[in-house]
């Protein structure tokens, strides 16, 4: 019998009983542990690409609690291409603009995209059990038109066993256990993994010591939608830094940093809870709004990550595999990049279209991004926690400069906001060989533009594909039994133009399935982009 | 690579000595660290060399 670990906010995937349970041991193409964002995101791209997935999940939902909350633009471009984005967007609470204080004093405020022509807003605000049930509801539009994408709602993962070119996995259910067979095994079952726990691989990283009360707050207030950050707050006993920031349905996120040395059980009572909630309000209206708790928790955190994403044929993905603060909204927005990341290699090999060893890549590339989140996130834990007397003088240096110098305003570190990261330098990227902006250079994401009256990200769905802009419109170009879809745009928008052009007059892109830029020309022959799309698939040149 | 100047650059060294301690007057050992800090931040912005601040940490800790 599987055990309940937690609340459902919603019941996404009800336990039925399947045939699996009954006859012979069946092998699955790949199998994803865990149907949070990271393993729902992964399924909805392989099935879409016609690539079979299977999710176990432990439980029949979206859990309750403080999780995720805040999506970055990337992941938004992400479900857009996967055809879920659309109600995130109608149902989130849009934000560009953050203000940051120290005691009483309002230092600046900071506007993270202040350029237009982008189809997404920099953020939105979303609870994570909202972002799990729009991504379920596409899977069940995609179902329906055929798609090989399979939930398994209370199949709780209790075994594993590697034989190295493929797994077996025990299986408890409500009908009681079964064994599963899969060529590829995903793991994207948390933090807590418990697939990497039996497999007796380490996570290691860094502790941090200090505790965070989080409170959602009910209320009907009309506080800007904006991400507020007091450092060393004015209210009473607020701790060393507090948040307030808006969500859907009249919720408040609200965190104090309490610091380590705290009773847990104490901080946890409504009263005294409430007490510090109602100092922080009044602090901005001058009296307490009506307001209902929904949510408290307290927690810690570490920075770590697995040392290695791949093991044969299982992979971690999201948060089994690394661990942020989170502050800079680098977990799930990561974990969604692992996905985006993985599906089109699976799907490739799957198909017989590239090697196994396409694979690789993944980690390789996903540690780096990995290694530059935990990286931004300690810094940010580093400026919001000083570790000793010095870092305390710095801070708070910073911080009394800030409010009249400009200068100072990019030290100030209350968390890196979520941005994905480009592959430098990694093995599946080719030629920049245009004198084009930097934005868009190989290992890039593509930015987003006004094109055709859309935008330009609308465009890039399928596989891989040949965007040319200006000059004229190459040939689509076929390597290793692998067709490029050829996107020309003749009169680049303006946007379009600063993005890609640069000063240059036409240019040539390869674009991977997950939006990134493998390869760009001023022009280009058949022989030369066929040679890049060799690379980017990981085939020797 | 911009090297770090370190044979005699400023006018006055008398005249900027004094000025430097006249800027501590008053001040608590804390004000002073405090003071010195806002003083490090504000140069190494006026310098915005990496170069050049990366030579002067370290000659700075070998001193």
């Amino acid at each position: 019998m599987v055990a309940v670990r937690y609340e459902t906010a919603f019941k996404l995937y009800p336990y039925e009983k399947v045939s699996d349970q009954s006859g012979p041991v069946q092998r699955h193409p790949v199998v994803i542990v865990g149907g949070g964002p990271v393993g729902l995101a992964l399924a909805l791209d392989l099935g879409k690409k016609g690539s079979p997935a299977l999710v176990l999940d432990d439980h029949d939902g979206a859990g309750l609690g403080s999780k995720a909350i805040c999506f970055a633009n990337r992941t938004l471009n992400i479900a857009n291409r996967l055809g879920a984005c659309g109600p995130m967007v109608d149902k989130g609470v849009v934000w560009n603009v953050g203000r940051v204080f120290h005691g009483d004093a309002a230092l600046f405020e900071f506007d993270l995209q202040p350029d237009a022509g982008h189809r997404n807003p920099a953020f939105i605000n979303l609870q994570q059990p909202y972002f799990e049930r729009f991504l379920v509801d596409e899977i069940r539009v995609a179902q329906a038109a055929g798609m090989p994408i399979e939930i398994r709602g209370r199949n709780g993962l209790t075994g594993v066993t590697n034989h190295g070119d493929y797994v077996t996995l025990d299986v408890d259910t409500p009908d009681g256990p079964y064994q599963l067979e899969a060529d590829y095994l995903i793991a994207c079952d948390g933090a807590r993994s418990v697939t990497r726990d039996m497999m007796g691989l380490s996570f290691d990283g860094r502790v941090f010591e200090d505790n965070f009360l989080i409170a959602d707050v009910k209320m009907k207030a009309d506080f800007p939608t904006e991400r507020w950050f007091w450092f060393e707050p004015p209210f009473k006993d607020s701790g060393q830094s507090a948040l307030l920031h808006k969500q859907p349905d009249d919720i408040w996120r609200i965190d104090f940093q309490l610091g380590w040395d705290i009773d847990r059980e104490k901080e946890m009572d409504p009263d005294r809870i409430r007490a510090r909630v109602d100092a922080m309000l009044s602090s901005q209206t001058g009296d307490v709004p009506d307001y209902t708790l929904e949510w408290t928790s307290i927690y810690t955190f570490q920075c770590r990550r697995m040392k290695s994403f791949r093991h044969g044929p299982v992979f971690f993905a999201g948060d089994s595999a690394h661990q942020v603060s989170p502050f800079g909204a680098r977990g799930a927005n990561s974990g969604v990049q692992d996905a985006d990341n993985l599906a089109w290699k699976l799907d490739l090999v799957l198909k017989g279209l590239a090697d196994d060893v396409l694979l690789d890549s993944y980690a390789t590339e996903r540690e780096f991004g990995a290694d530059e989140n935990i990286l931004n996130s300690s810094r940010a834990t580093d400026f919001m926690t000083p570790k000793s007397e010095i870092s305390k003088l710095f801070r708070n240096a910073v911080l009394d400069l800030a409010g009249k110098h400009a200068f100072a305003r990019p030290l100030v570190n209350s968390g890196r906001l979520s941005q994905p990261c480009t592959y430098d330098g990694f093995d599946l990227f080719g030629d920049d060989a245009l004198v084009g902006p930097a934005v868009s250079r190989p290992g890039a994401p593509c930015p987003d533009a006004p094109f055709d009256n859309g935008f330009l990200l609308d465009h890039l769905k399928g596989g891989f594909t040949l965007l040319s802009i200006g000059g004229t419109a190459p040939p689509s170009v076929t390597a290793g039994g692998l067709s490029t879809q050829v996107l020309h745009v003749d009169a680049p928008s303006q946007e379009l133009a600063a993005r890609y052009l640069g000063t240059a007059d036409a240019a040539i892109y390869l674009i991977r399935p997950d939006q990134h830029v493998a390869a760009r020309w001023t022009d280009a022959d058949a022989t030369q982009i066929s040679g890049a799309l060799d690379i980017a698939c990981g085939r020797p040149a | 690579m911009t090297p770090l100047i370190t044979d005699p650059n400023l006018p006055d060294p008398d005249g900027f000595y004094a000025e430097l301690l006249d800027a501590h007057g008053g001040c608590s050992a804390d004000e002073t660290h405090a003071l010195n800090a806002r003083l490090v931040l504000l140069l190494a912005n006026h310098i915005g060399d990496r170069d050049v601040l990366r030579q002067a940490l370290a000659a700075a800790r070998r001193a």
